[in-house]
């Protein structure tokens, strides 16, 4: 160690007279975690390649299976779940994602570390969520490439479309990353969140319409799925994606815009609530 | 606030925390003065983690009126965390990001700070500073523990266990290191397990067992805590004769009156390990 370097390195630094440098405020201090963070999400190669490229294989397997057009339309039943997938693009790279990251920074000491620094747990959320952003804006990309160039999705042509996609978007990131948070609290270390997060999005991929199409669920299946965000944000895609006169083959028959709105906002509320009661920073008691 | 309260770095009466039935801390009280180099002794199990942990803000305890730097850690806020320096004992953190990224995250966290590049060169990790966290080896991990702890000119440092696994040359370096932050004014507060550690560096030292504090001073007095009598041991044929007395000297005069050498004499005095054995029942 350099220990001559010592009084130009680190002069004496008490004093009653020293001024006292403000703390970086904490939407400061999260921001400059940002680029951190998404350095430590792309150097795994392996984390990197489930997030992107699991979807849209999928979406190419799944889409491939089912080419028949849909009785009555233009449209196969494979763009049907592209225009879908989206929706599980984003749950993998929100509740997936942070639920890992999240217990994985509890389990090597990250969170105990930030902890004891002037940083506060909305500052790290602040990274947490725009690295979910960013991830999630990629894998969106992803998605409607594949789905434009191998399934004919159409892109939305009206402000109004863009405008829905933005939102069912937003509150998508926004309820499934909640979501993340809070389920990262009954992990104890980065496999045990990749068992509790994959097993119930898998689960969810089957009853939200986005590996199989909602008409040919039996309705308890249907029924379920309609509790959590998955099946909403789906559909919501789907609006903006598909033909529009493809709202006959919803089991509502129709897009149900509000009720999208609505479901996915009361996720994100209650997300909310659910990780200020139980978020913490060890396990340390 | 008491005047206690203001004219120490650390100030604790009372301490109590049990995990269900085990009791880790029972009535601890301490008392750190600023500037000081302070060690908690013990072996495993003694209560030392759990009591740095209180005091670092880290853990909650039972009971007891604890004030570091002024303020309860159970309730200070970022200011006072902008304060205080901690090593954590063990974290493997950070493991993509490269030393250098990872102390200016840290960096970004405090109002006054030095600079990371110099602090690399501190604690001896200038030459690795574009590797990978997790390529590190062990004590190296620990060097960066301990660069992200002073990142932010901490009034006060806590290090937990800092040495555990280092070979001795870099113990040495590391020791070194705790000097040069204490002669800047910086308060230290280290636990140990190891003896030497505690009698080099430290101007203090509390020795803990079953969550009690059995003993407070310096390394050199701690030592007077034992019966200072003088071991005399010699051969004599084939025979040792060990003898305790308080004057040695005496007792070779009239061992070798006849000018007689007395075969592998040695005279020793109890040493702070006997002390130290003694003080946490093991002697």
């Amino acid at each position: 160690m350099a220990i001559d370097h010592v009084h130009s390195a680190s002069p004496p630094q008490r004093g009653a007279t020293e001024p006292e440098s403000p703390l970086p405020s904490p939407l400061r201090i999260g921001l400059s975690r940002v680029v951190p963070e998404l350095k430590n999400f792309c150097r795994r190669p392996e984390q990197l390649a489930l997030t992107f490229s699991m979807p849209a294989v999928i979406c190419i397997l799944l889409g491939s299976i089912f080419s028949t057009k849909l009785p009555n339309s233009d449209t196969s039943t494979g763009a049907v779940i592209a225009a879908s997938m989206l929706a599980y693009g984003i749950l993998s790279t929100s509740f997936i994602n942070l639920g890992i990251s999240i217990a994985a920074d509890r389990d090597t000491g990250a969170l105990r570390r930030l902890r004891g620094t002037p940083a506060t747990a909305s500052s790290y959320f602040i990274g947490k969520i725009l690295l979910v952003a960013v991830a999630s804006l990629a894998e969106a990309v992803v998605l409607l490439s594949v789905g434009v160039l191998v399934f004919q999705l159409r892109l939305p042509t009206t402000l109004f479309g863009w405008f829905t996609l933005a939102w069912v978007f937003l509150l998508g990131i926004i309820s499934c990353s909640l979501l993340g948070i809070f389920i990262s609290n009954f992990a104890s270390n980065a496999v045990s969140a990749a068992v509790i997060t994959n097993g119930p999005a898998v689960a969810l991929q089957f009853v939200s319409g986005t590996y199989v199409p909602l008409i040919v669920l039996p309705t308890w299946m249907l029924v379920f799925g309609s509790i959590f965000p998955v099946k909403w944000m789906a559909q919501g895609f789907r609006s903006v994606l598909l033909p529009s006169k493809m709202a006959a083959f919803e089991p509502a028959g129709s897009w149900e815009h509000w009720q999208i709105f609505f479901v996915l906002t009361a996720w994100s509320i209650g997300g909310l609530i659910a990780c200020l009661a139980v978020f913490r920073w060890s396990d340390k008691k | 606030m008491t005047h206690a309260d203001q004219s120490s770095a650390v100030h604790v009466r009372g301490l109590s925390k049990a995990y269900g039935r085990l009791h880790a801390v029972r009535d601890l009280d301490l008392d750190v003065g600023y500037g000081e180099i302070f060690a908690i002794l013990g072996p495993n199990g003694a209560g030392k983690s759990t009591t740095i942990e209180i005091l670092e803000g880290h853990r909650q305890r039972d009971s007891g009126h604890v004030r570091v730097l002024g303020e309860d850690p159970g309730t200070a806020g970022r200011g006072w965390r902008g304060k205080v320096g901690i090593v954590l004992q063990e974290a493997s953190d950070s493991g993509m990001l490269t030393v250098s990224e990872t102390v200016h995250m840290f960096a970004k966290c405090y109002g006054k700070v030095r600079v990371p590049e110099e602090v690399l060169e501190l604690v001896g990790l200038g030459s690795v500073s574009g590797s990978r966290v997790r390529t590190l080896s062990g004590g190296q991990r620990r060097r960066l523990d301990v660069a992200l702890g002073i990142i932010g000119m901490p009034e006060l440092l806590f290090l937990d266990e800092p040495t555990t696994g280092f070979d001795p040359e870099a113990r040495r370096q590391f020791w070194d290191l705790i000097r040069l932050l204490a002669h800047d004014g910086t308060t230290i507060l280290l636990t140990t397990h190891y003896l030497d550690e505690a009698a080099t560096l430290a101007d203090r030292v509390a020795v803990i067992t079953n969550g009690r504090v059995v003993a407070v001073d310096s390394p050199a007095r701690l030592t007077g805590y034992v019966s200072s009598a003088a071991t005399v041991r010699w051969m004599e044929g084939d025979e040792v004769h060990v003898e305790e007395t308080d004057h040695p000297t005496d007792l070779i005069r009239q061992r070798s009156r006849d000018g007689a050498e007395l075969a592998q004499l040695t005279v020793t005095r109890p040493t702070l390990e006997d002390a130290y054995l003694q003080l946490i029942g093991l002697a």
